[in-house]
């Protein structure tokens, strides 16, 4: 109980005692025949034939499947937006996410610039403490970037649980960051334990094109999608993954939404990154050529960035990336605005608030999607809808699986109920929703949050700011494991030389661009200390070469003999590069040589 | 200037012709620095100087289409000038140069092709052209450009998306200014590297205190410039720009490239001679100058096996030409970086061994076939430079630059005997096979025997002109279908919510607009949605009419079948 943040509404749920009988448990490894005694909001036993407590409220499963809940690693409730607030606030938000089945959210805390982290942070604890139905966490956003934001994050991780950053690539001189800060931000990242989470559009190209489209007279929400294609989505994406690889940080790309987005995490991932891709409820589910509806307020309901992808192809694409672990985590990125919000921007597309729903139909669109198509099995769909966010977020096994000791969120899942998705029963304050009308199978039967049971015969017993915040430690082992094997490879050492003794140019003093502390240096052979080994195979040779002694020699004479064998040939190639192919080699073109 | 050439008259005989698309028996006439006749039993004047070729090879000459020579570099200047350079040139088989123009940031374009057009008009031995760098971006900058392309003769012009706070672009800047350049019909290119991402990574390595050679290379690795190749083709193919990257150092950045293209955007690749001959292992080399002899940027890639896979998406078309990026440097105006490999003046020659390296490495393995050499090596730069057929083939009425090439010689590369001024040779100790015979430039003789007669100041500028149809045809046909249109629709006259103007990063301008028509109001909050199925609009496309949607060739991988 130590990680909970001491809230006075704990003792309520204390004397609550229930057990399920008859279930098929569905963990991410294994589906398998159990009861499930549950105290104090936490699993007790799990077995058959367990000796319980008379008085327990049971409910009978009847084989049907028990699963861990859902894990919505991404909402935006109750998001400040210009003045407004969307929609769906924590109360609402979580209601709806409890309805589909997850018993945990995300939210993302977005400080205004100037107001820091800290300070929006107490205000989104406050905001989610008070009316949170179920347990939640908060991913802080860097929304600009100096030396106070860094010893704030500092403080977050080490003092407040948050073990996750995102920034933003995109909305230009609003959010934006630029390559380097984007960099120094990874960096701090990577130093705190903690997971850099990204935005990725080209924020400055999306300028540019928003300019031209609104020159074309185009200022409807298909502008949204016409200035923001996919391959600025793609390039971001490239770029961050890029900038993760340097300084050895674990990315995580928020709402991948196009299929050249998800092919850019999919063949870094084949390079060896630690990169981690989030689809969407909503790029999962349905697609951008809504933007052309000739129903503005249709059409504005699905205004979110990056836009949902023109191609209708996508879902089906990026559903089978999630089932062969391409891509891994779901969340839903919840951000409903009414449509009189949504109005803001009815002359200008760039001024729209931008959002879509999914909280409340994630877990049964990607069942229906992916299990009943066949794409991947029970244990997969709880991999991705939970258990993996568990898992990258340091929340595993106390949140994303069925076993004692964990907290006792559980679903009871009926793979064979069919239900209509529309705006009239949706459990949301919006009048669209953007799955109108699709029919999609499985859907929960009941729902136990912190023990308690909150969904049972379709009827929901919430109860506003019983939610606990949840802290989550730095260093993920999920994560942190590869990067840490990483970190001590890649030492970087400097050849020892001679001193170079010839002449010298006399030159005008630099022009040629070059950071600040460049010119205070001195030679490479006092390094000797850093010098760590990179790969076992190397060791013994370059304990060789760095005993050896170094005379000065003329350095004018040239090392090669024309027989190819040269004398530097016992020096190691690369000593601290990886090379990291990808599994079964590159591709054929290569092998003609 | 043509004067000089004007009573040359030459035959060659028994030559065989090889151009990009076809080889085949024939003799070849020439007059004033141009080819008049080919064919069997020509009749030509009497007392005509005749070469027997013996029915080996004759090839268009090479273009190198990514020279450096007589470079400033901090008041002293690259030591391989003009006339050096394009005699270096010759001496390989190239009859063409290309060079680079790089004005200092805020000084007129203009005047530095001015100052460059003069140093090359003295000295110069063989025909050029000129490439014009633009290392600042402002409104002047964009009439000079314009300039350039319709008075001066210049269709391509690169940008530096490396160093930092001196010639970096932002994105904006190239956005604008592959905008610029579609419009104009120029060729955008790239020196492809995330400056950015470089200062940080150098700072770090000297703070380690490695500054050493080696430094340069671990500050830049290979994904920094495959990164920044993706990125300029993503500008280039929002703006419907022709890409054009020089420099193809690494096969990340090739991969990026070759997959572009099978997307179908609209890029060229360059390797260098350096690229394509040897990698990036020398800078761990224990003998500064050595190590320094290599510096160039982006870097020569530590991957060992690099070259072989440059060389065999050369063959495969995936990368379409090749230059040298001949800009050499003496051992003392390197050692200007022997405490600081970010002082190391960057470059490496490799415009003599150009032709004779990639027949050895592709054309004697195997992978290409002598008019792909041809294409890699002449034509595709004469395509893109829109100076074919003058150049890059041999037919009649083309320019009178051929090489007898000989497939069988087997020459060691070495700083002893090469034309170049630098003490290091970046291929030191190479055994090449293949090597040109005979050298003709402008229809005169200017290698024979392994002698040189060259004459300084006899190159010829030649002008570019703009909207090559290499790279414009699919650009125009592009642009015609790219057009966006508004959705036609009602009025929204519901509830607007109150709301703080600022605005969320969208354009100053963007809020004073109007919608495009004004039909008739209706209820919008009327749902278009049946239970039934998709609710597409019926008379709009479900796809956007302006956005392609392309497949690569042979479909996407099959995890995409599974449904």
């Amino acid at each position: 109980m130590s990680g909970y943040q001491g809230k006075k509404n704990i003792p309520r749920i204390t004397s609550d005692r229930l057990l399920v009988k008859g279930a098929k448990i569905v963990n991410d490894d294994q589906s398998f025949m159990a009861d499930i005694y549950m105290e104090d909001g936490v699993i007790k036993q799990l077995g058959e034939n367990l000796i319980v407590p008379g008085g327990v409220k049971i409910i009978e499963a009847h084989g049907k499947m028990v699963m861990p809940g859902g894990i919505d690693v991404h909402t935006r409730f109750q998001m400040p937006d210009r003045g407004m607030v969307s929609a769906d606030d924590f109360y609402q938000g979580t209601r709806a996410a409890l309805a589909g089945g997850t018993t945990m959210i995300v939210d993302h805390v977005v400080p205004e610039r100037g107001v820091g982290l800290m300070a929006a942070f107490n205000q989104w604890r406050e905001w989610a403490d008070s009316k949170s139905c179920c347990d939640y966490s908060l991913h802080v956003d860097i929304t600009e970037w100096h030396k106070g934001i860094q010893e704030e994050m500092e403080s977050l991780v080490k003092d407040h649980g948050v073990n996750s950053f995102l920034v933003y690539l995109a909305y230009k001189d609003v959010f934006q960051l630029s390559d380097s800060e984007m960099y120094e931000v990874f960096s701090v990242i990577r130093d705190l334990g903690a997971i850099a989470q990204v935005h990725a559009e080209n924020g400055d190209i999306i300028a540019e094109e928003q300019r031209r489209i609104l020159d074309l007279g185009i200022t409807g929400p298909e502008g949204h999608a016409l200035s923001r294609p996919e391959e600025v989505e793609a390039e971001a994406v490239n770029r961050a993954v890029t900038v993760a690889n340097q300084t050895n940080c674990p990315l995580y790309i928020t709402k991948v939404m196009s299929k050249s987005s998800a092919d850019v995490i999919a063949s870094a991932r084949k390079k060896g990154a630690v990169v981690y891709g989030e689809p969407i409820s909503a790029s999962l589910g349905t697609d951008g050529t809504h933007y052309w509806s000739k129903n503005w307020a249709t059409a504005a309901a699905y205004i979110t960035s990056p836009p949902l992808s023109t191609d209708p192809t996508t879902p089906d694409y990026l559903n089978s990336l999630l089932a062969c672990g391409d891509l891994q985590v779901t969340g839903s990125a919840h951000c409903t605005f009414s449509t009189s919000q949504r109005a803001v921007g009815k002359d200008d597309f760039t001024l729209i608030p931008e959002g879509t729903n999914g909280t409340e139909e994630r877990l049964s669109l990607i069942w229906d999607k992916c299990v009943v198509s066949g794409k991947m099995d029970e244990n997969q769909f709880v991999s991705v809808t939970s258990t993996n966010a568990a898992k990258i977020f340091n929340m595993y096994p106390r949140k994303g699986r069925i076993a004692v000791g964990s907290d006792a969120d559980l679903v009871l899942w009926d793979p064979d109920v069919s239900k209509i998705i529309s705006a009239k029963t949706h459990n949301l304050s919006v009048e669209h929703n953007i799955f109108e009308g699709m029919e999609v199978r499985g859907g929960p039967l009941v729902v136990i949050s912190q023990g308690k049971v909150v969904l049972e015969e379709g009827v929901l017993h919430t109860t506003e700011g019983c939610g606990r915040y949840v802290t989550r430690k730095a260093f993920p082992d999920h994560v942190y494991k590869r990067i840490k094997a990483r970190s001590r490879l890649t030492e970087l050492r400097g050849v020892p030389r001679g001193q170079y003794d010839g002449p010298v140019c006399d030159v005008a003093p630099s022009p040629k661009v070059m950071s600040a502390t460049s010119t205070a240096k001195t030679s490479p052979t006092r390094q000797q200390k850093q010098q760590q080994q990179q790969q076992h195979q190397q060791q013994q040779q370059q304990h060789h070469q760095q005993s050896a002694a170094q005379p000065m020699r003329n350095l004018h004479q040239s090392g090669f003999s024309l027989s190819g064998a040269q004398v530097d040939d016992n020096i190691p190639r690369r000593s601290t590069q990886r090379i990291v192919a990808p599994p079964g080699g590159r591709a054929n073109i290569t092998s003609l040589g | 200037s043509l004067g000089h050439s004007s009573s040359e008259r030459l035959l060659i005989k028994g030559g065989r012709i090889v151009n990009d698309d076809q080889s085949f028996h024939a003799d070849i006439y020439m007059e004033d620095g141009v080819i008049k006749q080919i064919g069997d039993n020509l009749i030509v004047p009497g007392g005509v100087k005749t070469v027997e070729a013996n029915g080996k090879m004759v090839i268009p000459g090479g273009i190198d289409i990514h020279t450096h020579f007589q470079m400033p570099y901090r008041g002293t200047t690259t030591v391989d000038d003009f006339n050096q350079g394009s005699k270096a040139a010759l001496a390989g088989g190239t009859t063409m140069i290309v060079d680079h123009v790089i004005p200092e940031p805020g000084s007129s374009l203009i005047e530095a092709y001015d100052q460059w057009k003069q140093w090359a008009d003295e000295k110069s031995c063989c025909d050029y052209a000129l490439h014009v760098d633009i290392t600042h971006w402002d409104d002047s900058v964009k009439q000079e450009v314009e300039t350039l392309i319709k008075d001066k003769g210049v269709n391509s012009f690169q940008v530096y998306m490396a160093y930092k706070d001196y010639y970096q672009m932002s994105n904006k800047e190239l956005y604008e200014i592959c905008s610029f350049l579609a419009e104009h019909g120029g060729i955008a290119q790239v020196h492809a590297e995330n400056g950015d991402l470089i200062a940080e990574e150098q700072a770090r390595m000297l703070q380690m205190g490695i500054t050493g050679p080696e430094g340069h290379v671990l500050s830049r690795p290979e994904e920094l410039e495959a990164e920044a190749v993706f990125r300029a083709i993503t500008i280039a193919s929002q703006t419907n720009c022709p890409l054009y990257v020089t420099k193809v150092m690494s096969k990340s950045a090739a991969d990026v490239i070759s997959q572009a293209r099978k997307k179908g955007n609209v890029v060229f690749g360059e390797p260098i001679t350096a690229s394509l001959g040897t990698d990036g292992t020398h800078y761990w080399s224990k003998n500064w100058a050595k190590a320094a002899s290599f510096v160039t940027a982006p870097p020569l890639s530590p991957d060992p096996t690099t070259p072989d896979y440059l060389n065999t998406l050369l063959a495969s078309g995936d990368l379409n030409v090749t230059g040298s990026a001949h800009c050499t440097f003496s051992v003392a105006q390197k050692a200007i970086g022997k405490d600081d490999f970010t002082q190391i003046p960057e470059g490496v020659n490799g415009t003599e061994e150009r032709m004779a390296l990639i027949w050895d490495k592709a054309v004697t393995t195997g992978k290409m076939d002598e008019n792909m050499f041809v294409a890699v090596t002449s034509t595709n730069a004469a395509k893109i430079l829109n100076l074919y057929p003058r150049k890059g083939r041999v037919a009649v009425g083309s320019d009178a630059d051929l090489v007898i090439w000989d497939s069988d010689s087997v020459r060691t590369v070495s700083a002893k005997t090469h034309n170049s001024e630098a003490e290091y040779n970046v291929f030191e100790g190479m055994e090449l096979r293949g090597a040109p015979l005979v050298v003709v430039c402008q229809g005169k003789i200017v290698l024979e025997d392994g002698t040189m007669h060259v004459i300084s100041g006899s190159g010829r500028f030649i002008p570019c002109t703009p909207f090559p149809d290499f790279a414009y045809k699919r650009i125009k046909a592009r642009k015609q279908l790219a057009v966006l249109r508004a959705v036609p629709r009602g009025l929204y006259d519901g509830p607007v919510s109150e709301f703080s103007p600022m605005s969320r990063g969208g354009t100053p301008s963007a809020s004073a607009r109007t919608s495009p028509t004004k039909p008739p109001v209706r209820n919008l909050h009327h749902s278009g949605f049946s239970l039934a199925g998709p609710t597409t609009p019926d008379d709009i496309p479900i796809r956007p009419a302006g956005r392609r949607v392309m497949v690569p060739p042979g479909g996407r991988s099959n995890i995409t079948s599974l449904s």
